[in-house]
């Protein structure tokens, strides 16, 4: 399929290509991050963490009509107050639900699955009585539209570096929140051994309670982000939620660097063979290389020692 | 092999007979034709659930996949139905008579090998046990004897569950994509769809199920049913007495496959269609929950569920459809919430001693087995 | 544009019905038209249908609610207004119009079930419904075992043919191979792409465009790709376009895929005012999800658009917007859907019957002047003569209209040559 193109054609399509493996990266590691801090540290299932994902979205709908109707001037800045209100909006939601519904069931994580796949039937529900079936389309401040041009036959989409940065970003601020925060340290000692956390005086409550809510408020940032480059309706959060769940098992479960290896792999996998042929066999490959390798390897590419 | 001295113990017996006069008696009396056969659609379900009772509820391995399975079971008969009423007299406007319409409009000019063998009622029968069975092994041997299991098992499972329905869709050619397989109509020439052939198919399946519902309480009454029991309680401890955990489990993941299929079949048979919107993760995820509603840990629980969800959700979605969602959301937190052990728990914990003290014959009697309350963490003695 | 998770086109759809269904009765008792003054029910009506002096009851059946209900919504409002307008002008055959409504729940069995419902329990006269292909799929063999009739909106794939169906939308031929053309000579034209949802309607009509592009027009097709429904990663398909540099994209996603797609497109710096392309999936229902920036200067090929400009066209969008709403938009579809009370209306007293055997025998030819689009006709196969049309999105989620084909197009279910 090459033979009618020069060297230089191929060698741009090459480095785009390398590019939009990048970005799908970076949608992956968004998606898994909050996920992978709920389910790595506290073992909760959240199947609803599509729809917290899709909040955040909402969220950032809110905004920039609100900005459009109200602050016509500031409206190319409007994204970064959207971020921050769509992590608030998702984080406070899931402390909610977290004192509501996941704290009695810790005990029964099956269990948890099943109660916040009803939880997200009826945010669905929610988000179809009170924004319309209709999907919404979020207007992007001009500076955000189009792509950079880096030579004359390479060019990236800029909200592509954007979602970029911007994974790289919240990694960072994670990774320093659970290494190297008295917090974070907080959580890997309830991880470990909520028993002993608790008798040293850690409140554990407390720190699920907040563990959950830092998970979904992540999920809130990943759902403003997704304005940029997919739908956002009542249902299109279901759509994420097993690729996702998928990157969080396969880099193996209460590991950071698993979940962003996991990440980087699938998504270069998938991108790759996306390029080499149709997207639904390319789907269906990546995700039979996943389950393969899972058989092999269960506990995942990085897994935490730790004695049963 | 079996412990107990009796096959059913009192009140399972009332269970039975309930159960029995109600699915052979009152609903065939009761209903017109079209309802019954919305009711024969329901019970396709409480196969599934039956299946997870034994697999879930004493096994302890959640399968988010038992759609897989639905489907498998149904794509095999809707294969032989599909070809029955493919025959070169009735296709002769396609370009290739005699092949199923969606393989001629997608250019496919020979039928597929692995069509050939549902030309035979014999084989299909063979392939809606075989198909679903051995792929249930495979994915159970991979995973069990790797001791995956729990959360991660439920996961991999929804992944076979996505992988399935893309191909099933995207191989239209060979599966009818995401249309299925529709208009079927003949059974070895027998029309399945009059009034008279769906009562027949009603209580066909119905028959089906109660044997389905013997051959669980003979499972569960067997050694092999305790040490299900025994495995989800304290899966080391089985291990170090010297049993092998994989291979009850897969075999109990098996079991839950086989039955899910004969659903998915008389699925086909009862609503003379299949698609692949059964297969897939949701619809997985709502079998699960028909039989978390009645009770994990009942089989009949398992047929009242799937019976009274459906109902709730043919007769809400009629009239208040946008309560239907907030309806099924709330009553899936609720049922995971409140009532761990579904209607059968609710049955157990607070009709049935009422019912005992009615009864002044009554002696006493150890607890059963959803009756123990200590069940609340889905870990019930036996 | 048959699918199953095609979102992009219901507002606040709760309120609108509500608000319908609040107005129908009220309307209907206005105009205190003397219905009963037509011929005697025994005449008309041979089959025990449920037709009265006074009143003849048809049936509404789409999805109300799941994942269609985004796409039904406007259907179900045109075929309200049509029954509004037919029996404020005295119903058929002087009786009133009676709707009973079931909602298919997006779930094609349960289509299968209501339609079944509709037939047996409630005797309808006809029945206007069914969005998807696979719904329809469904409901077929129960129209032709219980001699129902129905009307049907969508475009659709075609290869499909029956005397219990009228369909109201375009088959594929009729709505593609026009405006295929018509690109091939402004464009001048010489490579084309396809990308579409991975499912049978996406995958008939680029069959049927390729074999005109390659045998016809002897041009050359340089790509065809599949996604899976609610696909939202385009990126590298995006790549292979700016590699293959095609003259023309023809796209049939569906979806919330469109929205991603088209999103990614312009993000990529593919400028659709440079780059032609062409769609036969998104009307101005999807422009509302998509957003009329990330899409205009694209073309789509339909039968209809909101902003054509004619007598019937102006008076039907007044009428719609008063009884749905300003903000409401009508697609292709909606439009399509419309058409049905009409034709059965026409057809029922062309035939001076209800019965669903005559019905059938009379509707090719019947006529219908005051449909939005146009003169349209029924064709001997069911299908309607309908003009084939390409308009350029604008900004404003409007399409311009830039071409319509000068005769009525005759329909073509099961095209010769492209099988």
């Amino acid at each position: 399929m090459f033979g009618d193109y020069s060297i230089g054609d191929l060698g741009s399509i090459f480095v785009m290509q390398g590019f939009a493996g990048l970005i799908l990266f970076s949608v992956y590691v968004l998606m898994a991050l909050g996920l992978a801090i709920i389910f790595g540290q506290m073992g909760v299932i959240n199947m609803a963490h599509g729809e917290f994902m899709i909040l955040g979205a909402y969220v950032t709908w809110l905004t920039s009509s609100a900005f459009q109707h109200y602050l016509p001037a500031l409206f190319p800045g409007y994204f970064f107050l959207a971020m921050v209100l769509a992590f608030m909006a998702s984080g406070a939601l899931g402390m909610l639900v977290e004192w509501g519904l996941i704290r009695h069931l810790y005990k029964r994580p099956l269990d948890t699955l099943l109660a916040t796949w009803g939880l997200s039937l009826i945010l669905q529900q929610t988000y179809r009585s009170v924004f319309g079936a209709r999907e919404v389309g979020v207007e992007l401040p001009q500076w955000m539209l189009g792509s950079k041009q880096i030579t004359d036959t390479i060019e990236v989409p800029i909200n592509g570096i954007f979602v970029m940065c911007l994974t790289v970003l919240i990694t960072i601020v994670v990774a320093y929140v659970m290494y190297k925060s008295r917090w974070g340290r907080q959580v890997r000692a309830v991880v470990q051994n909520r028993i002993m956390a608790g008798a040293v005086g850690i409140n554990t409550e407390k720190v699920d309670r907040y563990t959950f809510g830092l998970g979904c408020g992540i999920a809130g940032v990943a759902g403003s982000a997704f304005t940029m480059i997919g739908s956002t309706g009542p249902t299109s959060g279901q759509l994420y939620i097993v690729d996702t769940f998928l990157v969080v098992v396969f880099g193996g479960a209460a590991s950071l660097i698993g979940t962003i290896a996991s990440a980087f792999s699938i998504s270069q996998t998938q991108s790759t063979l996306e390029f080499f042929m149709s997207g639904s066999m390319a789907k269906v490959l990546t995700l039979l290389a996943i389950v393969g390798i899972l058989m092999l390897r269960p506990q995942g590419l990085f897994a935490l020692k730790v004695r049963k | 092999m079996i412990i107990n001295s009796r096959f059913f113990n009192r009140s399972e017996l009332i269970g039975f007979v309930a159960l029995a006069a109600l699915l052979f008696v009152i609903l065939p009396l009761s209903l017109d034709v079209f309802r019954l056969n919305l009711v024969a659609k329901y019970l396709t379900y409480a196969f599934v659930g039956i299946g997870l009772v034994l697999c879930w509820g004493y096994g302890g391995i959640l399968s988010l996949g038992q759609g897989v399975f639905f489907g498998l079971g149904g794509y095999c008969m809707a294969m032989f139905l599909k070809l029955e009423a493919s025959s070169p007299e009735n296709t002769k406007i396609q370009s290739t008579p005699g092949i199923p319409d969606f393989m001629d409009w997608n250019q496919i000019t020979s039928l597929p090998l692995f069509w050939q063998p549902f030309h035979s009622l014999t084989l299909t029968i063979l392939a809606i046990i075989l198909v679903p069975g051995l792929f249930a092994l495979i994915i159970g041997t991979a995973m069990f004897k790797r001791r995956v299991g729990g959360t991660y098992f439920a996961i991999i499972t929804q992944a076979v569950a996505a992988i399935l329905t893309i191909l099933i869709v995207g191989q239209q050619g060979y599966t009818g994509g995401i249309n299925g397989m529709t208009d079927l109509r003949t059974l070895k020439g027998w029309d399945i769809r009059p009034d008279h052939a769906k009562v027949m198919l009603y209580f066909f399946e119905v028959f089906l199920l109660f044997g389905c519902i013997l051959l669980a309480q003979f499972i569960r009454l067997t050694k092999l049913g305790r040490i299900l029991v025994a495995m989800r309680e304290q899966e080391d401890r089985v291990r170090f007495s010297g049993y092998s955990v994989a291979n009850f489990k897969i075999f109990a993941f098996c079991m839950a496959a086989i039955f899910a299929a004969i659903g998915g079949a008389m699925f086909a048979l009862n609503v003379g269609f299949m698609s692949p919107s059964f297969v897939g993760i949701v619809p997985s995820i709502e079998m699960v929950i028909y039989t978390a509603v009645g009770g994990r840990m009942s089989i009949f629980g398992a047929v009242w569920g799937s019976l009274l969800v459906n109902f709730a959700k043919t007769g809400l979605s009629e009239s208040f459809p946008q309560l239907w969602l907030f309806g099924l959301g709330g009553l899936f937190i609720a049922v995971v919430l409140a009532f761990p052990n579904g209607l059968s728990g609710i049955w157990a914990d607070h009709v049935q001693p009422r019912i005992d003290r009615l009864m002044t014959w009554r002696k006493p009697k150890p607890a059963k087995a959803w009756t123990d309350s200590s069940v609340a963490d889905g870990a019930p003695a036996e | 544009m048959s699918d199953e998770i095609k979102r992009g086109l219901q507002s606040p759809l709760r309120r609108k019905l509500l608000m319908g269904a609040a107005a129908l009765p009220a309307m209907a008792l206005l105009p205190r038209l003397a219905f009963g003054a037509g011929p005697p029910t025994a005449a008309v009506n041979t089959t025990g249908l449920a037709v009265t002096d006074t009143e003849v009851t048809v049936g509404i059946l789409h999805s109300a609610t799941g994942t269609m209900a985004i796409s039904e919504t406007g259907s179900i409002q045109a075929e309200k207004l049509a029954i509004e307008q037919i029996n404020a002008m005295g119903g058929v055959l002087g009786r009133k119009i009676k709707v009973i409504q079931e909602d298919g729940a997006s779930d094609w069995p349960t289509f299968a079930e209501k339609a079944k419902k509709l037939l047996v329990n409630d005797k309808v006269a006809s029945i206007m419904g069914c969005w998807t292909s696979a719904s329809r799929k469904a409901v077929l063999p129960v129209m032709e075992q219980y001699n129902g009739m129905l009307y049907y909106p969508t475009f659709y794939e075609g290869l499909e043919q029956s005397k219990n169906v009228i369909y109201t939308g375009q088959e594929a031929t009729q709505q593609i191979l026009a405006g295929i053309d018509w690109i091939t000579k402004e464009k001048n034209a010489k490579s084309f792409y396809f990308i579409g949802s991975d499912y049978i309607w996406p995958r008939t009509s680029n069959k049927i465009a390729r074999k005109h592009i390659e045998n016809f027009l002897k041009l050359k097709v340089v790509g065809e790709e599949y996604f899976p429904l609610g696909h939202t990663q385009f990126n590298s398909v995006i790549n292979k376009l700016k590699l293959t540099k095609p003259d023309v994209i023809f796209t049939d996603v569906v979806g919330g895929s469109n929205v991603a797609f088209y999103k990614q497109l312009k993000a990529a710096g593919i400028d659709l005012a440079k780059q032609t392309l062409l769609t036969i999936s998104v009307t101005e229902d999807e422009i509302d999800g998509i957003g009329g920036e990330n899409i205009a200067g694209a073309y789509a090929c339909m039968k209809y658009f909101q902003s054509l400009k004619n007598e019937n066209n102006e008076k039907f969008v007044a009428a719609f917007k008063k009884m749905w709403g300003d903000k409401t938009v009508i697609g292709d579809v909606t439009q399509a859907a419309y058409l049905g009370p009409w034709l059965w209306k026409a057809t029922v007293e062309k035939a001076g019957s209800f019965d669903v055997d005559k019905v059938a025998a009379a509707s090719p030819g019947i006529e219908f002047k005051g449909a939005p689009e146009g003169y349209v006709r029924i064709h001997e196969n069911h299908h309607l003569w309908s003009k084939t049309r390409v308009g350029k999105a604008k900004l404003d989620g409007q399409f311009d209209m830039v071409f319509e084909t000068a005769d009525l197009i005759q329909p073509d279910p099961f095209p010769k040559g492209y099988q």
